[in-house]
């Protein structure tokens, strides 16, 4: 006689008790490590706020920056009716897989007032946009961007357009339906983007060390402090700190998602 | 007396509530009514695929869902083959290894595909063997689906508003050869259609349904039709 | 590694030894960490798309952190975890003779790591597309329920989870990072984006300039070729 069960439930039971087993041994575990580290990072909390400060101020203006041009581009990339926007999609994308050393090489062609373009720019600027915070922005801005272009595109082509249809209809402006019809009801998976934007403008390495230059309480961020520190006893402060801001950009970001609705 | 089917169930989802009781012969049943009836989550409940609330349901007197015993047999093990309404075949396989696909009774490739042509052949689609389900139209397509839910060799066919995506053409041309086929091979059958039409061409039985429950059953006579090889011949007896 | 092409070839090509080596690293590297890659993120991906047991969250995010943390920390943990003593280096020694930290297959390993949540996340993204009732109809003709996977679902999904594949495959060849930490800077160990932050400090902007641009050649191809396989994707 075999055992039947509706379609919601695919895995048996045992494969539901070892997920369960598995989940409660990753918690015990986390919770003990997160313990020995917590107690580490209150002894070393000096020496680790100054990256963890140049942290936040690269990430969070990053984050946005990517988040207000990748769902611009990803508007246009979805509503837009014109030739070659996959390929431009694709050129946008590739940031994701990309060396971060080759956007490091190319960004240095672009910004470093050595190079021609990069003397343009920089007159043109007025400032100078490498081996200081800026430098270290345009560097995860650039690794945080793809994410947020593409989300934005899938999410707004997935909306009905019967329904901004509707609000035209209503005499509703195009420039009023898009934000308060479509972005809305694509704000989950633009959310989703947004998530995965930040977390990886927080791990970006490799273009920022050759952007940012890797100075010491200047531009050097928890992600290049953390290959120093490796030998000190602040490292696990460090580790604690990166970790739970990979969580927390994981998760907290992606529940602004779906809490309103 | 063996009956193909029965059928006692109740299922609560959300507002909506059914609670049906029901018994068919061989030959072919038809559940008839609106759409919201209840119709299609009666045959997911007997393949199978949902579990009542309470009641039991039998397939060819063999019992398949008793929830006072919480038995629940599995959809693989029911024996029964399926159609739906727009075909669901595979679209990465041909027309012949969807057939063959559904072969139970005969295990190598070779066989499969021989008993998979048979079929094939009698539902009139053996030019489209090799051809893939993407490039058929609505009616070829629905052929081979039929095929498909006959190849296994159940012992109860469900077919869930098999025609009702097509134009209205296709629609008469394949009533009389889903009645012929299924008949001549004397599989039961149980067939979900809203098409009044549709249900006396192709149906031995009618059994009507409105808002969850069954409101009555009736015999269709068919003067012209094919003898059936099964045992009860159109269900006759069960006035 | 230098022998995937014979060398009379490289010389008719013209391909300086300087491009090919680290591109050859590159490539046997990759291709080894992504048949792993494939073979364990698709089975998860499945087992995200249609499991419903607890803690698939806390498993999902836990996966996905090689994303989000900085490649230095995962080659880090790595290399701490098969370089330092204890049971883990002792396996690596008793399977291979050796500790696996600064050698090549220790590139592999951190390769793996950062590329497994792309291919997790395509493989999820795309069997979770499959609409059901395909599986429903196979099973109402009888298939078992470990044959679905592979004759129905996976089928079905097949572009995506390519996709999947694919883009870890480029992740891999770009990781810079955790194999810079994992590989020290052993010459046999120097893959593609290692060789060019080497060039930029070291070496002449020529070559620099020409490591760059084959590495966006490549990645442009991949990503192409993932754009083209479809819509159903994670982000």
């Amino acid at each position: 006689m075999m055992r039947g069960r509706d379609l919601a439930q695919p895995l048996d039971g045992r494969c539901r008790v070892l997920a369960l087993a598995g989940t409660a041994l990753a918690g015990v575990g986390l919770g003990y490590g997160a313990a020995h580290f917590f107690s580490d990072s209150i002894a070393y909390w000096g020496v680790v706020s100054v990256p963890f400060f140049i942290t936040l101020r690269v990430v969070i203006p990053a984050t946005l920056i990517a988040g207000v041009t990748g769902i611009a581009s990803g508007y246009i990339l979805a509503k837009g009716r014109f030739p070659g926007r996959d390929l431009l999609e694709t050129i946008g994308s590739l940031p994701i897989i990309l060396p971060p050393t080759v956007i490091g090489f190319y960004l240095l062609e672009v910004l470093s007032p050595g190079s021609e373009v990069g003397g343009l720019v920089t007159r043109v600027v007025g400032h100078v946009l490498v081996y200081n915070v800026a430098g270290c922005i345009i560097a995860a801005t650039v690794a945080a961007f793809p994410f947020c272009m593409r989300a934005a595109r899938s999410a707004i082509e997935g909306v009905d357009p019967s329904l901004e249809q509707a609000a035209r209809a209503m005499g509703i402006p195009n420039w009023r339906v898009a934000l308060q019809v479509t972005l809305p009801l694509a704000r989950r998976g633009i959310a989703s983007g947004l998530t995965i934007g930040c977390a990886r403008a927080l791990g970006e390495y490799g273009a920022t060390l050759m952007v940012g230059g890797d100075i010491n309480g200047k531009t050097r961020t928890l992600s290049l402090a953390i290959l120093d520190s490796f030998t000190t006893p602040e490292r696990n402060a460090m580790l604690l700190i990166l970790v739970l801001l990979a969580i927390m950009a994981m998760t907290g970001v992606g529940l602004l998602g779906q809490t309103r609705s | 007396m063996t009956s193909a089917l029965s059928v006692k169930a109740t299922r609560h989802i959300g507002e909506f509530d059914l609670d049906v009781a029901f018994t068919v012969e061989s030959g072919i049943s038809v559940l008839f009514g609106p759409s919201g009836a209840g119709k299609s989550l009666t045959l997911a409940l007997i393949a199978g695929l949902l579990r009542p609330d309470t009641g039991a349901i039998t397939i060819n007197d063999q019992v398949v869902t008793d929830c006072a015993r919480r038995l629940y047999v599995s959809t693989q093990d029911r024996r029964i083959g399926m159609v739906f309404q727009d075909g669901l075949l595979l679209p990465h396989r041909t027309v012949l290894d969807n057939v063959a696909l559904a072969v139970r009774q005969a295990s190598g490739r070779r066989a499969r595909r021989a008993i998979a042509r048979s079929w094939l052949e009698q539902v009139g689609a053996e030019a489209l063997a090799e051809r893939r389900p993407g490039s058929l139209s609505g009616g070829q397509r629905q052929r081979v689906a039929l095929a498909r839910g006959l190849a296994g060799d159940p012992a109860l066919v469900l077919l869930d508003e098999p025609l009702s995506a097509l134009d209205v053409a296709v629609r008469r041309e394949l009533r009389a050869l889903i009645r012929d086929v299924i008949i001549s091979s004397g599989i039961p059958a149980v067939l979900v259609t809203h098409d009044i039409d549709e249900a006396e061409e192709i149906g031995d039985v009618v059994i009507g349904y409105d808002e969850g429950r069954v409101t009555g059953q009736r015999i269709v006579e068919h003067p012209r039709g094919p003898e059936p090889q099964g045992d009860a011949p159109e269900g006759a007896e069960t006035s | 590694m230098t022998g995937l092409i014979p060398h009379s070839w490289l010389n008719w090509l013209r391909i300086p030894p300087w491009v090919w080596n680290p591109l050859s690293v590159s490539l046997h590297a990759a291709l080894e960490a992504t048949v792993v890659v494939a073979v364990l993120g698709i089975a998860l991906g499945y087992a995200l798309a249609k499991g419903r047991f607890p803690g698939r969250g806390a498993i999902e995010t836990v996966f996905s952190l090689p994303m989000a943390l900085p490649p230095t920390v995962v080659g880090y943990y790595l290399l701490t975890r098969m370089g330092g003593p204890g049971p883990i280096r002792n396996f690596e020694v008793h399977l291979f003779g050796h500790p696996l930290t600064f050698t090549f297959t220790g590139i592999v390993i951190a390769q793996i790591v950062e590329s497994f949540p792309y291919c997790v996340r395509f493989s999820r993204a795309a069997i979770s597309a499959v609409d059901p009732r395909f599986e429903q109809a196979a099973r109402a003709m009888g298939m078992s329920r470990w044959k679905i996977p592979f004759l129905v679902t996976l089928p079905l999904a097949r572009r995506g989870v390519v996709a999947g594949v694919a883009m870890a495959f480029g992740r891999a060849m770009g990781d810079f990072g955790a194999t810079m930490i994992v590989s020290g800077s052993v010459p046999m160990a120097t893959t593609m984006p290692i060789a060019l932050y080497n060039a930029v400090l070291f070496g002449t902007h020529q070559q620099a300039m020409v490591l760059a641009l084959v590495q966006v050649v490549v990645s442009l191809a991949i990503l192409l070729g993932v754009s083209r396989l479809g819509k159903v994707r994670p982000w």
